[in-house]
């Protein structure tokens, strides 16, 4: 962890060196989140419920879902450059460090232009809670903090398969952005509303509707109370994930000179 | 103490021709090749001695390094320096080694050496006492005062190079990879390279593995060469046994690549 925090401020300072590139990132990040929301609002403005649940449950959602992954992204997008890390050969340079390697390439890419989003999903997340009117417990609260814990867990764990495939091909990873982009973007709606087949897979082989769908009931009062902790089981998610990475680096190719 | 028995390594490379054609047949059906890097290759290397791991282009000598360093697995051979395998104790093993590749930097790019230095410390768990004296010591061998200050990518290709060196020592490695160390260097560069590699070696007994093409480098360096071509191990022994009545070392290497059809 001490670790991390020295790559995170080395990359503030290298950041500090362009400081108007990254004022205007931030903002650009900001609006266009800010165009999604706006996006469901005028949708709820003609329809006032979606499959049974209603804006502000709907509102309260998104802001979660947008949470968990703002989360993960901020810690896990490293994952994102991950193909540009293997092309140049920095990977070299991370194998011949005595740390672990996730860390390293975690560290590898910090994104402060992220903090746009950051802030976004906070406004969202707020809104979301106080529109809700939900009658906050502990045990809710709990809920919901396990539900950023899994979520965040599931996302980083689709960063690190992204990266993982890396180590075979480097082409075509495009469509990974359907699980982590998409996921976000599908994930404004309690995954119920698309329908029995994708609902099975989103529970069973990307675990969206365990972070996301029944957690999201056990709050709203609706499901049963065990539902809340179903966003731990999510976590195990990481551990074919990580399986894929370590496979991926013993494969490991290395590139030119 | 380094052993390295019969290691190979091949790579599995994609094939086509030329033009879009045959990129959209590669589309549906892939043609691969397999290219041997390293093919039953042997050699130990006892600790505090300079070796020049020679060879032309493309003959494995960054596969190699990269074995011993324990970037690559080998599919076939075994490994042991200092009782440890590389692939397999990757961590604990590269706390004694250090690499300088010469075409890629370690440095971090807009900040200041110091910096880079700094993270260094913290990825190394290097203790503070360890950490000032080292850099005190390759500071003033390697003549870096001025520069410590400054970014790299402000840096000349030169001053880069020493601090790249610096950067790979701060842990007190006992083992040295150099990989193309002074490719690109002016002569006042490639000389200061030199004299601290040698110096090095003389008073930590640092056991350096250096791969190059610039024979003066091997010349000034080393007693001892190997020399691989096509993956396969030709020559272990002294510079002599390629000159050959040879002049220029260069030629004896050129002729001696001819001779060896690689």
């Amino acid at each position: 962890m001490k670790l991390y925090g020295k790559f995170f401020m080395i990359h503030l300072k290298s950041i500090m060196e362009y400081k108007t590139s990254f004022i205007l990132t931030c903002i650009g990040q900001f609006l266009v989140s800010f165009n999604v929301f706006l996006g469901m609002y005028f949708m709820f403005q003609r329809f006032s419920n979606v499959e049974g649940f209603t804006y502000n449950e709907v509102l309260l959602c998104f802001g979660i879902t947008l949470m968990e992954f703002s989360l993960a992204e901020s810690f896990a997008r490293g994952f994102d450059n991950f193909p540009s890390i293997i092309k140049s050969g920095e990977f070299d340079r991370i194998m011949v460090r005595p740390r672990n390697e996730i860390l390293q390439v975690l560290g590898s890419r910090v994104e402060f232009s992220r903090i746009g989003r950051i802030l976004q999903a906070v406004v969202m997340f707020c809104y979301g809670f106080a529109v809700s009117g939900i009658q906050w417990t502990w045990g809710k609260i709990i809920t919901v903090i396990f539900m950023l814990i899994g979520g965040t867990a599931v996302f980083s764990g689709l960063f690190l398969i992204y990266a993982s495939i890396c180590f075979f091909t480097l082409e075509g990873l495009e469509f990974m952005n359907i699980f982590t982009d998409g996921a976000k973007e599908y994930g404004k709606y309690p995954v119920s509303i698309y329908g029995r087949t994708v609902f099975w897979l989103c529970t069973f082989v990307v675990p969206y509707a365990l972070i996301q769908y029944y957690p999201l009931l056990s709050l709203l009062g609706r499901g049963k109370p065990s539902y809340s902790l179903l966003p731990l089981a999510a976590c195990l998610f990481l551990v074919p994930c990580l399986f894929l990475w370590k496979m991926g680096v013993r494969h490991y190719g290395s590139a030119g000179s | 103490m380094i052993t390295l028995t019969h290691v190979c390594k091949t790579y599995k490379v994609s094939k086509r021709d030329a033009g879009f054609s045959s990129a959209f047949k590669a589309l549906f059906h892939k043609e691969y090749e397999y290219v041997t890097a390293l093919d039953d290759v042997s050699f130990t290397i006892s600790d505090g001695e300079m070796v020049g791991y020679i060879g032309p282009n493309g003959a494995g000598k960054s596969s190699t390094i990269k074995i011993l360093s324990g970037i690559l697995t080998p599919e076939k051979g075994t490994c042991l320096i200092n009782g440890l395998i590389p692939w397999k104790n990757r961590i604990e093993h590269v706390k004694n080694i250090g690499v300088v590749f010469g075409q890629r930097t370690q440095l971090w790019w807009d900040v200041p050496v110091l910096d880079s230095f700094e993270l260094l410390k913290e990825i190394y768990r290097i203790d503070g006492h360890a950490y000032r004296q080292n850099l005190e010591q390759l500071s003033e061998m390697l003549n870096l005062s001025g520069l410590l200050k400054m970014p790299v990518r402000q840096l000349s290709l030169g001053q880069r190079m020493r601090c790249e060196i610096a950067a790979s020592l701060l842990h007190s490695p006992k083992i040295l990879f150099l990989d193309e160390p002074t490719i690109g260097l002016d002569a006042v560069s490639k000389l200061a390279v030199r004299d601290f590699v040698l110096k090095l070696n003389k008073e930590k007994n640092t056991t350096v593995i250096l791969t190059t093409h610039d024979m003066q480098d091997i010349e000034a360096l080393t007693n001892r060469i190997i020399l691989i071509g096509k993956g396969r191990l030709l020559l272990d022994g002294t510079i002599n046994d390629i000159k050959d009545g040879y002049d220029s070392t260069e030629e004896a290497l050129a002729a001696f690549y001819r001779r060896h059809n690689i």
